[in-house]
């Protein structure tokens, strides 16, 4: 692997003094004012905000078995414009990342495109049939070293298994992300449960099947004194849930969508499946309340829920088409125009939900490192005065199920250096 | 206004005078010589994905008697049966030259897909989809009752209609909700709570659990078809219970005032939701419901199709 010095000139960092930074043989080497380097990259940086690299815990990567929607290259591009630095590979691949092997084939793949760290997730369960535990603990001890496991598309909706699960995974300090959707509550469910599902004749996918299991899981988790990461939430009562296991010192982490604080059911009465999503948009009261516990801490991070679908998946009848959404490239920008650029939450708190605390969660100790000499040089460079009109024929992604097609945001990710190496750039 | 998917698309006016030209359609199914050459020259194609038998023959006979050229493309041994999308197939309609496109279909939604225009030009009369919307079946349901309970004119004002049984799954019932109270009635839905939708109280209906107070006041019930899966999917406790508590039979309908209709859109569960001496009986108007199905179908093709220059 080259590597390439790279100065840049005038970058605020997490939007405070403005600072030349060198970065040289993958780490940040210099920190400074009016640096004078002989660099092979300089970005101009004046105006610009520095954020570390994000890292994303919830992205479909699709390889092995469906590179038709996405490949490790194609999903690793997709990061890499969106400002990414590290991805975890959900496990619902063909076959299913349940074993050593698969999950150190996906690392391997991933270092050799090399744009990203890519982490593979375990599968809690053999072949996510929820039946009876994946192999944890070889995963754990793999090259892949996989910390965290998850059903995700799946919920280990058997509380039994779940509570093995959690206590089996401590020996390795692992966590289990839940993907909290009780499926006898939502056996052909099609959409969020509401007067719109009601009238626009939907089979209607109620928020108690997600906020039953969201607490469940919590009370379990504190039984057993075992980690729990809760993917995409998207109730209000789910946030509050989680909000008042915080209170009680439980040890939960949960995460939501960039699609979930932005969009509404309102969006089905299109038909469109481009807004068929696992959880389902859910209402406006829902979009304010994961808004607002995002800010104030009882909503940890963001993560993508990057799910790559090929055309026809979609350009089907409603209740045929796949659930899922891309969503790697439009993620800060949606994020920005959602809650940075008002106010609601400071640049520190981007970093955190962006970088600092998914790298926490999962213990990917490289990332979400502060931006200081002799740090790993992981980092997403901000335009906040851009604008990002998505266009889906300018995805990276190999799939371009957006649902966002045709919609300005502010703020660009302008540059992506991931690993002291520039792994994006606006127009090149 | 080109598609007729949902009662959504249709304003009061609208409704009036769809219902104002089947009376004109129903006179002339009467003469001796029932075709019309309006159609002359069309093609309306039948594109129903899923079994119907009413639906379709009410759909072609109104074709016919408006001497449109007639396809039937139907579910069973179609190249829809074996997998073909939504989409392939209504390309190939496009590639025939279809002006029309009545469809029923098993997904909520399917006619809105096919009228966003991006594979198919043609007219789209949605003929149900899913468990959403079925207008036509409304607006022969607003005939009907116009016809015996307001002389045949103007709108619905006044009258109290009581919907029956298994809304949740009924697209017969939400087509009926929003025409029949656009029309001025006020519209209660009786059933079992599991069988109604989710915040159906949002709608601007009444809702009751039990059918014997709501009888006295109602000039016209709609008995709705319970389908027999719901039996195992734990809806109600039984057939029995929900004959019960939710049929209709002679001593129910003893209740009703003098002059109020008895309906079902059809295929009936005799015995179930409505008993044979109900359904037979001279406050029964189901028979009736098919025939005008024809006008109605004849006042939406002749409108929607022939009749789309003049509406602008």
């Amino acid at each position: 692997m080259t590597t390439q010095s790279i100065l840049i000139k005038s970058g605020a960092i997490l939007a405070g003094d403005k600072k030349d930074l060198y970065i040289e043989n993958g780490v940040i080497a210099e920190i400074g004012t009016n640096l004078s380097k002989n660099a092979d990259i300089t970005i101009e940086a004046d105006g610009l905000v520095l954020l570390p690299g994000f890292v994303d815990l919830h992205t479909h990567l699709r390889e092995p078995g469906r590179e038709n929607a996405e490949t490790i290259e194609t999903g690793s591009k997709a990061a890499a414009k969106g400002g990414y630095v590290a991805v975890s590979a959900m496990a619902n691949t063909l076959p299913v990342a349940d074993s050593a092997a698969i999950v150190e084939q996906v690392a391997s793949i991933g270092k050799i495109v090399g744009l990203v760290d890519v982490f593979p997730i375990g599968a809690v369960t053999k072949g996510l049939a929820g039946e009876e535990l994946a192999d944890l603990g070889s995963m754990a001890r793999s090259k892949a070293a996989v910390r965290v496991f998850s059903d995700d598309g799946n919920c280990v909706s058997d509380p039994l298994l779940m509570r093995r699960a959690l206590e089996y995974v401590k020996q390795f300090d692992g966590v289990i992300a839940q993907h909290a959707q009780d499926p006898r509550l939502t056996e052909g469910s099609q959409m969020n449960e509401g007067v719109i599902s009601s009238t626009l004749g939907l089979k209607g996918w109620p928020a108690v099947a997600e906020e039953s299991i969201i607490a469940r899981d919590i009370l379990l988790a504190n039984m057993v004194g075992s980690k729990l990461h809760i993917c995409h939430v998207t109730t209000a009562v789910g946030v509050e849930i989680i909000r008042w296991a915080k209170s009680q010192g439980m040890a939960v982490t949960a995460e939501v969508t960039p699609h979930h604080l932005l969009l509404t059911d309102e969006s089905a009465k299109s038909y469109d499946p481009i807004y068929k999503v696992n959880p389902p948009l859910r209402s406006q009261s829902d979009v304010e309340a994961l808004r607002a516990g995002l800010a104030d801490g009882t909503i940890d991070i963001i993560g993508t829920d990057h799910a790559p679908h090929p055309v026809e998946s979609k350009e089907c009848e409603w209740q045929n088409a796949a659930f899922g959404m891309v969503g790697l490239e439009t993620a800060f920008p949606i994020l920005y125009t959602t809650l940075i650029k008002s106010g609601a939450i400071s640049w520190q708190r981007a970093a955190e939900v962006m970088s600092l605390t998914p790298a926490k969660i999962a213990g990917y100790s490289s990332h979400g490192r502060p931006i200081a000499v002799g740090e790993p040089a992981h980092l997403a460079v901000i335009d906040p005065k851009g604008t990002t009109v998505v266009d889906r024929a300018l995805l990276v992604s190999k799939s371009k199920n957006t649902p966002f097609h045709g919609m300005e945001f502010s703020g660009t990710v302008v540059a992506t250096i991931f690993a002291g190496r520039l792994t994006h750039k606006v127009g090149e | 206004m080109k598609h007729l998917l949902s009662i959504d698309d249709i304003d009061r006016d609208f409704a009036i005078t769809i219902l104002d030209t089947a009376a004109e359609m129903a006179r002339v199914s009467e003469g001796s010589v029932k075709k019309l050459p309006t159609l002359r020259g069309k093609t309306v194609v039948n594109l129903f994905a899923e079994d119907s038998t009413r639906t379709r023959i009410s759909f072609e006979a109104a074709a016919k008697r408006l001497s449109a050229d007639v396809i039937n493309f139907s579910a069973k041994g179609s190249s829809i049966s074996k997998g073909e999308s939504l989409k392939d197939t209504a390309l190939t309609l496009q590639a025939l030259g279809a002006d029309a496109v009545v469809i029923r279909h098993p997904a909520s939604g399917a006619a809105h897909q096919l009228a966003q225009g991006r594979w198919i030009n043609g007219t789209v009369i949605n003929a149900g989809d899913g468990t959403h919307e079925h207008p036509s079946q409304a607006l022969l349901d607003a005939y009907t009752i116009r016809k015996h309970l307001k002389n045949g004119s103007g709108d619905l004002q006044d009258l109290h209609i009581a919907i029956v049984g298994d809304i949740l799954h009924s697209r017969v019932a939400r087509s009926n909700v929003l025409l029949l109270t656009k029309l001025g009635a006020r519209v209660t839905l009786v059933a079992p709570p599991t069988l109604l939708p989710y915040e159906a109280e949002k709608w601007p209906v009444s809702i009751s659990y039990n059918f014997d107070s709501v009888l006295p006041t109602v000039d016209a019930v709609i008995m709705l078809r319970i389908q027999q899966e719901r039996m195992s999917d734990l809806y109600f406790p039984n057939a029995h219970e929900y004959s019960t508590l939710f049929g209709i039979d002679l001593e129910r309908l003893s209740l009703t005032k003098p002059g109020s209709i008895l309906m079902h859109p059809g295929p009936m569960n005799r015995g179930l939701e409505i008993s044979a001496e109900a359904a037979d009986s001279p406050q029964s108007v189901v028979v009736e419901q098919v025939a005008n199905g024809v006008s109605i179908r004849m006042a939406i093709l002749y409108l929607f199709i022939a009749g789309s220059q003049v509406q602008g």
